[in-house]
């Protein structure tokens, strides 16, 4: 009686877990269908530690199951051995089987640690030269993102538009709590905090439209602190830069000022200049007491920021 | 005059706050009127309230985890219920400030309310009869452990009706959670309620290693302890080592809000990142402490529904004891997209897996408990099984989010909120059920209704996968946690699932508090005479009558086995009469424990609305009160030879009466285990 009803449930776990598998919303879900190479790397590093951990789940599942009916109570055929509790053999293998498990994934993880760093550039080469990379600096507001285009001299409120296999070099930080700024499809998210800079590089190799967010609670605008972001071939992209340079709106100060004050679902904006062209490191000047960090110093405080955490 | 305090602190304007206000001083009405209706007050107040018994002590904490269960179950319904409706146009039910509310809360009381004192409950009720010691060595520091965890619990309930609560999150980062972001008195409720419970969680730490270390018989060498204790010697250690570091963060954080210091604001050399590392300084072993015990629950389960010897027993205890050192090893994991190096990232993700081995090593030995036994599957049996299937499976999620690599992906995301309920309820709260349902025997004289147990079962375990595995799916699809509305029409279907999941787990909650009633109506029929309710007992707590008599045992002898209990019964001296009886030393009970949590409660009532005059008052009062109780003397007595001897001839009266077998020393003891009462209400 009690065995069917285990059964049953067990029939329903498998149920459960074809239900889950069922492809349709998972095969183009923003994490196993990444579109670059840094969110490849993440969803094959996911799917081996998966394929990993299931050599030692599937058995512990197995074995439950098996020794639960094979030595359940009512079943006399089964061997009782009351007081055997210890055998070297099953020690040294029980052990053994986990401990090689981790070794494996603690290499891999070392490897791939260092390979998906975020700090790292990406290199994209183009008939053997380096493609040039693009700087972004993002600044998190409550509850919205700027972009500001240091090299085209523009910025855009919740709309980061990008070009095509170009690697992009973002600097992060935050005019506010601490956020998290993450585009699934592309991969790695990374914190902003005030104060600091992070820092973040990605690379999209399809065009299309994604979304992007701010995953850390951070008050009561969080669950629409989103953003599109656009990836374009490099035409499109510098087509794209010419008509914000038409805006007729600038960044300045005073206008940062306005921006800054918290606001809901802020609609795409697009500046047409920055300036002071500063004001990034300005925001994060804001919280040093005004200490602006010239760039060897901001290397050295790089530095010492990465050894000390 | 009152601080911050005015009328308008109460929601009135908000029917949902106040529907839940109602229905909470309901209940609380309902229970003081039946109270009073049989004149209970008097017998409350000296049997319970002011008791310094351990077994009392524990079974209160537990009560206090069930009815705050309910609370945070209830959170999670409405939670539950408004992902499922705030898709696209409609947003759903809750506006933001509440919804963040609601997880904040349902987080803190989870964690702290529900399963520490659910963990702590198990520990005063078993621990000292494993170790057949009379209480523990702190008997009055116990009942003001107690009392301060209830206080911290009741600041959260009164924060539902005066004022709000903390709306960042149950790990409270600042900034958000500093005065410049957060200036109402919410933090401020959610900061208080974990100091208070958390210095009584630290004064239990500190009680349980004494115990464990001091009080045990003779004979009775740390190896031969029985394998709950010495996980909960270690828990007991770890809660040493970690809640230090949780109170100074948190004084640290009043400082900044209070005092307008700057430890983790944005501003004048605040670090944000400062508070991260000290909470999970905390956090990480935190998870440790409310798992190990839970370890230990499943291990003495499976010994004696399977009849049989632990497997690896010294493994065992080296496992354990390389997870509570690890444990302080690993906290960065929980923060590695903060831009710390490659190496410092790699470093604590290999100490993280490195946690695993151990872990792996003890679900082997379990499993390993099971071959070659006779496995009954009662309902504690039934929580182990699961748990042996279901917890491997948040295993394997949390070696994936130990991953530098796919942490980046899947941090903050659905896919961690899946990990850390696959691993708190499989492990933990099944844990603890499995614990509630072998040890209620032993704290009441009689048995959990097995038929009501395995409907209870069941749901819980439906509702759980149906409410947690879309979860691990709406990661993939880029769902971060935490989100009160969204406009992804691909998450809504695997929230609805997840909602139906949940009411199935209500269904499970109603089955418990129906196996409850049922149980109690019927305990005559699973009344437990011998002390040996599940017949095959293996260690101490199951020598002494059901429910032990409030001395524990008549005298204290030497140990000689791991399985002392097995060892006694097989030599047939288990029921043996002692040949002379002694006095009994015991700790007097007393009101300060329960007279200084109420004061604490106002104290901590004070400093959130900034009502000093109340502070101080409560203050010097709490003061006044410690120095009163240390000038008692008056804290002990001696039960004389003659009444210990009274009552356990009684017992081995009753003992002939219902076996012959049992008393003296004729008991055979085979190794088939015998099913008796609970075969019957098994089919
Ligand atoms: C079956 C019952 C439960 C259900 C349906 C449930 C549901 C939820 C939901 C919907 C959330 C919010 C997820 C999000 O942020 O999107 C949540 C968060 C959380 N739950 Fe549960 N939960 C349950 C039991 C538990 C238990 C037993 C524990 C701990 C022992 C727990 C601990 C937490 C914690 C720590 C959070 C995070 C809160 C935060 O974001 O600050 N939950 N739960
Ligand atoms: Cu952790």
């Amino acid at each position: 009686m009690l065995k069917t009803r285990i059964f049953k449930g067990t029939r329903w776990l498998a149920l459960g877990s074809l239900v889950l598998l069922d492809g349709c919303s998972l095969t183009n879900s923003p994490l196993l269908d990444p579109a670059g190479p840094v969110g490849r790397s993440e969803m094959h590093l996911i799917v081996i530690a998966f394929l990993l951990m299931l050599i030692p789940v599937i058995p512990v599942i197995v074995m439950t199951f098996w020794f639960a009916r094979r030595y359940r109570a009512s079943n006399t055929n089964a061997t009782y051995k009351p007081n055997w509790a210890h055998s070297n053999k099953i020690e040294l293998v029980v052990w053994m089987i986990p401990i090689l498990i981790v070794a494996g994934l603690s290499v891999l993880s070392w490897i791939t640690t260092h390979k998906l760093n975020p700090y790292k550039r990406l290199v994209v080469k183009q008939n053997g030269v380096a493609v040039k990379s693009l700087p972004i600096d993002v600044i998190a507001l409550n509850w919205k993102w700027l972009f500001i285009y240091p090299e085209q001299h523009l910025a855009t409120v919740n709309q980061m538009v990008i070009p095509v296999g170009t690697p992009l070099n973002i600097h992060l930080t935050s005019d506010t709590v601490m956020t998290s700024f993450f585009i699934p499809r592309l991969g790695t998210q990374i914190y902003a905090m005030a104060g600091m800079m992070t820092r973040l590089n990605l690379l999209a190799s399809r065009a299309g439209t994604f979304t992007g967010l701010n995953t850390q609670i951070s008050g009561v605008g969080f669950s629409k602190m989103h953003f599109k972001v656009i990836a374009m071939k490099p035409q499109g992209f510098a087509t794209w830069v010419a008509k914000v340079h038409r805006s007729p709106k600038q960044l300045d100060f005073a206008t940062y000022r306005k921006l800054e004050k918290p606001s809901l679902v802020n609609p795409v904006t697009y500046y047409s200049d920055v300036s002071p062209n500063t004001l990034f490191s300005d925001v994060i000047a804001k919280y040093t007491q005004g200490r602006k960090l010239t760039s060897a110093q901001e290397q050295l405080a790089l530095r010492s920021f990465r050894s000390s955490h | 005059m009152f601080g911050k305090l005015t009328l308008s602190a109460i929601p009135y304007h908000a029917p949902i706050i106040m529907g839940a206000v109602a229905f909470t001083m309901l209940g609380a009405l309902i229970i003081a009127g039946l109270i009073s209706y049989y004149g209970k007050w008097g017998y409350l107040w000296r049997e319970w309230l002011t008791s310094v018994d351990h077994k009392k002590i524990g079974i209160m904490y537990i009560i206090l985890a069930f009815v705050m269960l309910l609370r945070g179950i209830s959170d999670a319904i409405m939670m539950r219920t408004q992902q499922a409706m705030s898709f696209g146009p409609d947003h759903g039910y809750l506006p933001p400030d509440h919804y963040q509310q609601i997880f904040s809360a349902h987080g803190t009381i989870m964690i702290l309310f529900v399963a520490m004192p659910f963990i702590v409950g198990l520990m005063n009720v078993v621990v000292p009869l494993q170790i057949r010691a009379r209480d523990v060595a702190f008997p009055f520091m116990n009942s003001l452990s107690f009392w301060l965890t209830v206080a911290g619990a009741m600041l959260i309930m009164v924060s539902l009706g005066v004022g709000d609560f903390s709306r960042a999150g149950w790990t409270g980062y600042p900034p958000l959670s500093g005065i410049h972001y957060s200036p109402g008195t919410g933090v401020d409720y959610w900061d208080w309620a974990i100091q208070l419970s958390g210095i009584g969680t630290l004064m239990t730490g500190i009680n349980f290693t004494v115990t464990i270390l001091r009080m045990r018989p003779p004979g009775m060498t740390l190896m031969k302890m029985p394998i709950f204790t010495w996980s909960v010697l270690c828990t007991a250690i770890l809660i040493m080592l970690a809640f230090p570091p949780l109170t100074v963060t948190l004084a640290m954080l009043s400082l900044d809000r209070y005092l307008g210091m700057h430890f983790f604001t944005n501003t004048l050399g605040g670090d944000v990142m400062l508070y991260a590392n000290l909470f999970w300084i905390w956090g990480h072993p935190e998870v440790y402490i409310v798992i190990l015990p839970a370890f230990g629950v499943y291990s003495e389960v499976v010994a004696t529904l399977c009849g049989k010897r632990l497997f690896g027993y010294t493994t065992m205890v080296w496992a354990t004891a390389v997870i509570t050192i690890l444990s302080f090893s690993v906290w960065l994991h929980h923060f590695f997209t903060m831009g710390a190096s490659s190496a410092v990232n790699s470093v604590f993700s290999i100490t993280t897996m490195l946690i695993a081995i151990p872990t792996g090593v003890k679900i082997f030995n379990w499993l390993f408990t099971m071959y070659r036994g006779k496995v009954r599957f009662e309902t504690p049996m039934l929580w182990t099984l699961a748990f042996l299937v279901l917890f491997p499976l948040g295993g394997m999620s949390g070696v994936m989010l130990a991953l530098p690599g796919a942490d980046f992906v899947l941090h903050n995301s659905e896919f961690l909120v899946a990990h850390f309920h696959n691993v708190l309820i499989t492990g933990t709260l099944f844990g603890m059920f499995a614990g509630y349902s072998y040890w209620f025997p032993k704290a009441f004289g009689f048995g959990l209704d097995e038929k009501w147990g395995r409907r209870a079962f069941w749901a819980w375990i439906i509702g759980f996968v149906m409410a947690f595995a879309p979860l691990y799916v709406l990661g993939f699809l880029g769902m971060t946690r935490r989100l009160n509305h969204y406009t992804n029409p691909a998450w809504h279907p695997w929230l609805e699932i997840a909602f139906v999941g949940t009411m199935v787990v209500v269904l499970g909650i109603v089955f418990q508090i129906v196996q409850l009633v049922v149980s109690v109506r019927n305990r005559e029929r699973t009344r437990d005479v011998t002390g040996d309710y599940w017949q095959n007992g293996r260690t101490l707590e199951w020598a002494t009558a059901s429910p032990a008599p409030f001395y524990n045992f008549a005298t204290i002898d030497p140990v000689h086995e791991i399985d002392e209990f097995m060892y006694l019964k097989e030599k047939g001296i288990a029921y043996k009469e002692p040949k002379q009886y002694r006095d009994i030393h015991m700790p007097r009970n007393t009101p300060a424990g329960f007279v200084l949590g109420g004061l604490s409660f106002v104290l901590g009532f004070g400093l959130i609305w900034h009502i000093w005059w109340l502070v101080v008052l409560s203050a010097l009062a709490t003061l006044v009160t410690v120095i009163v109780r240390a000038m008692n003397d008056d804290v002990d007595y001696y039960v004389p030879a003659a009444e210990v001897q009274q009552i356990e001839e009684a017992r081995f009266k009753q003992l002939k009466e219902t076996d012959p077998l049992l008393s003296g020393q004729a008991l055979q003891h085979t190794h088939t285990p015998v099913i008796l009462v609970h075969e019957a209400q098994q089919s």
